[in-house]
């Protein structure tokens, strides 16, 4: 048989038939739900009179909308609460596997609590009305967002329609530097093939440097992958994931589990496969990084210094670099480490999971918060992290260092809750947007790794996380 | 969902690249339940002088004289001109659902992002590729030509400039046959239910795991 990319076997296991253009129907394993993308869909549901095809495909949470503190006093917006209010209504009317309604002590971001519960396993499709959904892949799921209508589809019918995407590969040999994380990889490899460099591919993170990679940073990498423009992006299966997924929840027991052990060795890239587009990195290359502008792709290492438009030459290219450094309040040719920073956050699908606030707290651990920063934050990405970090006192680390430790969810990301940055304020974030007003309107993002993020809280500026 | 064949309009130009689904419809009025009703808040954050809340009146609203949108010459405006990787972001479909309810019914652009361009097709928002060479010939064209009106035709899969010159433009077979006749895609889908059943139950004997 021809040898196959991981890509091409998880898609042609899911092909359930095709048109004759190759639009292909999509068998959809696994359906994360949550309250911001979904209530039109269900509503869509009923008013045509269909059933939910696999109800106990879905697995829901809150968590766009939930506030992050005094939770005794519920949802104080009207708006967020009847969005909430509406999941809580669906869900008991359709039903679920699962659900992790606010309040829950297992309530947290949809794709933490997804692989943190087993219910994103190898092998699978998952899809969620959220770009983010490319986190699953990291399991070698092929894994990606969808809107609405797909939310719907999916429902209604336990498909999609879609076309096979191009495949890419992004190799990141040798061995990663001390204080350099997978977030640091993902951002130079948007930095290098840019926010649409992966448009209409799927994405395979593989090499040594990968391997050497926790599930934790495999999910930080394959996150961003959407914002390289790849739907999807995944990691083979290996020792790590399955390690991962032995004894949780919703993973498999006993002879299953063997079964499904057997199954999942085989989801690898099969020598001699051939990819669209090869893509190489060395690990050792990748310094820390932090971005300048309102893209993903306008990223550079601490130590460089923010660019000069006057330097480039494609005008479209030179207009959107000057519009970027106006709207985030920097000069050309200003050293990143001179950037003063207003607000933290350490949360969000891309950087809030144990590991993640293990690294903060290893950096912020017996410093504090410099007097300048207003508001440094911890967002905890589920109940079940929050109570792990709390098991091991990482909550008091950073309380006595004077961050805030918050209740789990998307929180400042997108500010769809009160937490957000005001106009102007300039914030160091683990998340993985730094839009115009993606954190609040008039809102300044620089995304950085979660130990560049508390380095910067503690200095008040960026510094390299390795020289403190 | 509506029909699509031939659409002629009025084309406003929006000159960035990169716009993303934050900037489209931010996220402040994400929280509505339904599917209308975005329109007024369309690029918001761009829109208006004032920072925007749900349940404002527009009228009240501070609009931002330079925003190209408010320009009294694209009232009105059906075809939207823009970049390459529009729609970037988010997977929200509260941006097509915004784009439409202000009175858009086509895009045009070198590229799109790959969620914004599908969510696009499912309600008849006909998202249309032009190499960028053309799109920058058609920005250059709308902003020295007041009225300037466009015609994207999915039947023919051409766009048609007032001056007669005509771009040739594709879109898969199955997604046009979709758009043409304003088909329900779930309706179509569940058509093939015994297909999905027999797949389903293959898997369920060779993946058991997958249905515990």
């Amino acid at each position: 048989m021809q040898p196959q990319t991981l890509y091409d076997k998880l898609w042609s296991s899911h092909v359930v038939r095709e048109e004759a253009d190759g639009t292909a129907l999509i068998y959809i394993d696994r359906h994360l739900v949550h309250e911001v993308t979904s209530p039109q869909a269900f509503e869509g549901l009923k008013l045509a009179g269909r059933k939910p095809w696999r109800i106990d495909s879905v697995v829901a949470t809150a968590d766009h909308n939930t506030p992050t503190k005094d939770w005794d006093q519920g949802i104080r917006d009207p708006i967020s609460r009847l969005q909430v209010e509406t999941l809580d209504a669906n869900i008991r009317e359709f039903g679920a596997k699962a659900y992790f309604p606010f309040l829950d002590g297992r309530q947290g971001i949809v794709h933490v609590i997804g692989p943190e519960q087993g219910a994103t396993l190898p092998g699978m499709t998952v899809v969620c009305g959220d770009s983010h959904t490319s986190t699953h892949g990291a399991f070698a799921a092929l894994a990606f967002g969808i809107g609405t209508s797909e939310v719907e589809h999916v429902l209604a019918t336990q498909c999609l329609n879609m076309k096979k995407a191009k495949s890419m590969a992004v190799q990141v040999d040798g061995v990663l530097g001390k204080g350099v994380t997978a977030k640091d990889i993902v951002l130079a490899v948007i930095g290098r093939i840019g926010t649409a460099g992966g448009t209409g591919y799927a994405i395979e993170f593989g090499g040594a440097a990968i391997r050497g990679l926790s599930m934790e940073g495999r999910m930080t990498l394959c996150n961003m992958a959407i914002e390289a423009g790849a739907r999807a992006g995944m990691v083979a299966v290996d020792d790590k994931t399955i390690e991962y997924l032995r004894g949780r929840t919703f993973s498999p027991k006993g002879d299953l589990w063997d079964r499904a052990v057997a199954h999942w060795r085989t989801l690898r890239t099969d020598e001699g496969a051939q990819y669209d587009k090869v893509v190489q990195l060395r690990a050792e290359d990748i310094m820390p990084q932090v971005t300048w502008g309102t893209s993903p792709e306008m990223v550079d290492s601490v130590l460089a210094s923010t660019p000069d438009p006057q330097k480039i030459d494609d005008p479209v290219r030179r207009q959107s670099v000057e519009r970027a450094l106006q709207y985030m309040g920097l000069q050309a040719n200003m050293p990143i480490t001179s950037i003063r920073i207003d607000k933290v956050f350490i949360g969000s699908c891309t950087n809030s999971r144990i590991e993640d606030l293990r690294a903060a707290a290893d950096v912020v651990k017996g410093r504090r918060v410099a007097a300048s920063v207003k508001l440094a934050m911890v967002v905890p990405g589920s109940g079940l992290v929050k109570r792990q970090a709390e098991s091991e006192g990482l909550d008091r680390v950073f309380r006595e260092a004077g961050f805030e430790w918050r209740e789990p969810g998307c929180s400042m990301c997108l500010a769809m809750n009160d937490d957000r940055l005001e106009a102007g304020e300039r914030c160091a974030s683990t998340s993985n947007r730094n839009f115009e007003g993606r954190q609040g309107a008039g809102g300044r993002t620089h995304l950085v790794s979660p130990a560049m993020a508390a380095a910067a809280a503690i200095a008040g500026r960026f510094v390299d996380v390795r020289q403190l | 969902m509506e029909k699509f064949t031939i659409l002629q309009g009025l084309a406003a130009p929006l000159d960035r690249p990169n716009v993303d689904t934050d900037a489209i419809i931010p996220k402040q009025f994400l929280k509505s339940i339904k599917r209308s009703g975005f329109g007024p808040n369309l690029f918001d954050e761009w829109r208006y002088m004032d920072h925007g809340e749900p349940g404002m009146d527009p009228a009240t609203r501070v609009p931002n004289p330079n925003f190209v949108l408010n320009q009294p010459r694209y009232r009105g405006a059906k075809i939207l001109l823009a970049r390459e990787n529009f729609g970037c972001g988010s997977s929200r479909e509260h941006a097509p659902w915004a784009l439409m309810d202000f009175g858009f019914r086509a895009v045009i652009a070198p590229s799109y992002a790959d969620i914004f361009f599908n969510n696009s097709f499912k309600n008849g928002l006909l998202p249309v590729i032009l190499p960028a060479g053309v799109v920058d010939r058609l920005f250059l064209e709308v902003e020295a030509t007041p009225g300037y009106q466009i015609t994207v035709d999915l039947v023919a899969q051409k766009v048609a400039a007032p001056g007669g010159q005509t771009f040739d433009f594709t879109v898969d077979a199955f997604r046009r046959h979709c758009l043409l006749e304003g088909l329900d895609e779930i309706g179509l889908t569940l058509k093939h239910a015994d297909v999905i059943r027999e797949y389903e139950d293959r898997r369920k004997a060779t993946q058991p795991w997958l249905y515990v």
